[in-house]
């Protein structure tokens, strides 16, 4: 089967002051239908830089990347959604006026029904009518999770998205993300650099070596789902957990293979 | 690969920051946060301390005998002015109004479309910063006599003054604004599809609303100071309140000179609140 999104030896070099920055070198990756990919690595490492690629945001200094068979040349609103770190909502605009944004830029009608639904999905009914910053951070990013949804993109991009909060909201945030992608069947990638978030979500988890970002490993992820926040404290998630954070660290020089 | 946003081409991307960009050399946005009072107490003590200023005034005036051409009366200035606003100041304040509002009016557009011209070339804007200070910081009061000589005893002489001193404090205030990027913002905006046009409306430009707002606010407080300080070097044949000013207190007349002090007090003061809710209406989500 043609995969969803296929990158063909992604490199990117930035022109920086003190000399050209080399942000990802060589990387080549399929992404299936449906499946939920996270990108792992240290802070540096070209994630972001993978991400924004796909999003058709960044040009790749050499290489390409194809969804559904067609190159990438610039953003594709109908196909893919992004959410950013930090939730990025607008802070001039309540709730609902944030996630009825995309459709001002698409000079659409917005879906009300589907923005509703999706609201009272995530919790945030009765916040429509508040301002960014009289929301927590987890409502913030639900918000932005909601902007995306709402325009029912195939492929979801995310980038770090929880990496602000706090453990307890990120579980939750987690769980909630699981449960959105069972429902949705949409093609997720996630950058992240917590190892256990990763392995938590992933179907597979990508790791990249340090700058410049190039494949370390590719683990398999087979615990069973629907996933509990009690299956990452069993041994097997740990052991898991452990191998990966050496692979991070040595950049997969000394991988152990694992079933 | 054409279709990929210029701004982002080949920026590493960051989220420490958040929106980039400084308050410019001036920092006036103290402006529209001064705190307010709410409590029934904090009311009460700025009347109370209100009328003990006024009365006391009063009182020591009256106590020591001063005459009114050394220091009017707060009451007979209040006198004053309920009794002769229709007769003399009415007149003389719609002169300063008019000068002031078609000035602004002029001013801030031409300062605020100047701004979001120029900021789009940072070569452009380099070039013009020098000029810009230079009309900020000069007097435009200076220009009124010359004009006067120029263009004779209407109000233009005076409309262009207010021009030319609101204008520059509406475009360096409202650069800075524009000035500021928040890449992720853009970014988001791009990956919908936004057009450079759909990014400076909905983005760049309501990133940049609240210092667009001070901007206005500082350049109305120098125009209304360049119509007045301009009557009083030379007035238009209609006269206006800086007029007044100079015309009373050559006569000594101090309370009517007082009234029209008051009268100019009131109008800034007025400014200033217009410009406060509509820095609370627009510009509250930055505080």
């Amino acid at each position: 089967m043609e995969p969803k999104l296929r990158v063909e030896g992604a490199s990117k070099v930035y022109a920086s002051k003190s000399g050209p920055v080399h942000a990802l070198e060589d990387f080549s990756l399929d992404v299936r239908e449906g499946e939920l990919v996270c990108i792992l690595g240290p802070s540096g490492c070209g994630k972001t830089t993978l991400l924004w690629a796909m999003s058709g945001l960044h040009e790749l200094t050499r290489g390409r990347i194809l969804l559904d068979g067609t190159p990438i040349e610039g953003p594709r609103p109908q196909e893919i959604g992004m959410i950013f770190q930090d939730a990025n909502l607008l802070p001039w605009r309540n709730l609902r006026q944030n996630i009825e944004f995309p459709f001002e830029i698409k000079k659409r009608p917005p879906d009300r029904p589907r923005i509703e639904a999706l609201l009272r999905e995530t919790g945030l009914a009765e916040f429509g009518g508040s301002m960014p910053r009289e929301l927590s951070g987890g409502m913030q990013q639900r918000a932005s999770i909601v902007r995306a949804l709402a325009q029912n993109p195939g492929v979801l991009l995310m980038d770090e998205p929880f990496g602000a909060l706090d453990a307890f909201t990120r579980d939750e945030m987690n769980l909630l993300l699981m449960r959105l992608w069972s429902e949705s069947g949409k093609t997720i990638v996630f950058v992240t650099h917590n190892i256990s978030e990763a392995i938590f979500l992933a179907d597979r988890v990508v790791v990249l070596t340090p700058r410049p970002g190039r494949l370390a490993h590719i683990y398999e992820i087979d615990l069973p789902r629907p996933r509990t926040v009690e299956m990452t404290f069993e041994p097997a998630f740990i052991e898991l957990l452990q191998d990966m954070k050496r692979t991070v660290e040595t950049g997969g020089r000394s991988t152990l293979e694992v079933a | 690969m054409s279709n990929v946003p210029s701004e982002l081409r080949d920026e590493i991307p960051s989220f420490d920051a958040k929106a980039t960009g400084d308050h410019g050399p001036i920092d006036w946005t103290g402006l529209t946060s001064i705190r307010t009072a709410k409590s029934a107490l904090e009311i009460g003590s700025i009347v109370a301390l209100f009328a003990a200023v006024f009365f006391g005034l009063e009182l020591v005036l009256r106590w020591t005998n001063t005459p009114t051409y050394v220091f009017p009366k707060p009451i007979a200035v209040v006198k004053t002015l309920a009794n002769e606003f229709t007769a003399v100041y009415a007149h003389h304040l719609w002169v300063t109004m008019y000068e002031f509002l078609a000035g602004y009016a002029i001013g801030a557009a031409v300062g605020l479309l100047l701004a979001a011209l120029i900021t789009q070339k940072p070569f452009a804007e380099k070039v013009i910063a020098p000029y810009v200070l230079i009309m900020v910081t000069t007097p435009m009061i200076a220009f009124v006599p010359f004009l006067r000589l120029k263009m004779g005893f209407g109000s233009w002489p005076l409309i262009i003054a207010v021009a030319l001193a609101a204008g520059p404090m509406v475009m360096i205030n409202s650069a800075t604004g524009f000035r500021r990027t928040d890449l992720a913002k853009i970014a988001l905006a791009r990956s919908y599809g936004a057009s450079t046009f759909q990014i400076f409306a909905k983005i760049r430009f309501p990133l940049a609303l609240p210092m667009i707002i001070v901007g206005y606010m500082v350049g109305s407080i120098f125009g209304l100071l360049t119509a007045v300080g301009g009557e009083m070097v030379a007035a238009s044949e209609q006269g206006g309140l800086g007029r007044d000013l100079v015309y009373y207190s050559s006569l000594a007349r101090m309370s009517e000179f007082g009234a029209t002090i008051l009268i100019i007090a009131i109008l800034g003061v007025l400014i200033y609140v217009i410009f406060y809710f509509i820095g609370k209406r627009w510009a509250s989500w930055e505080a």
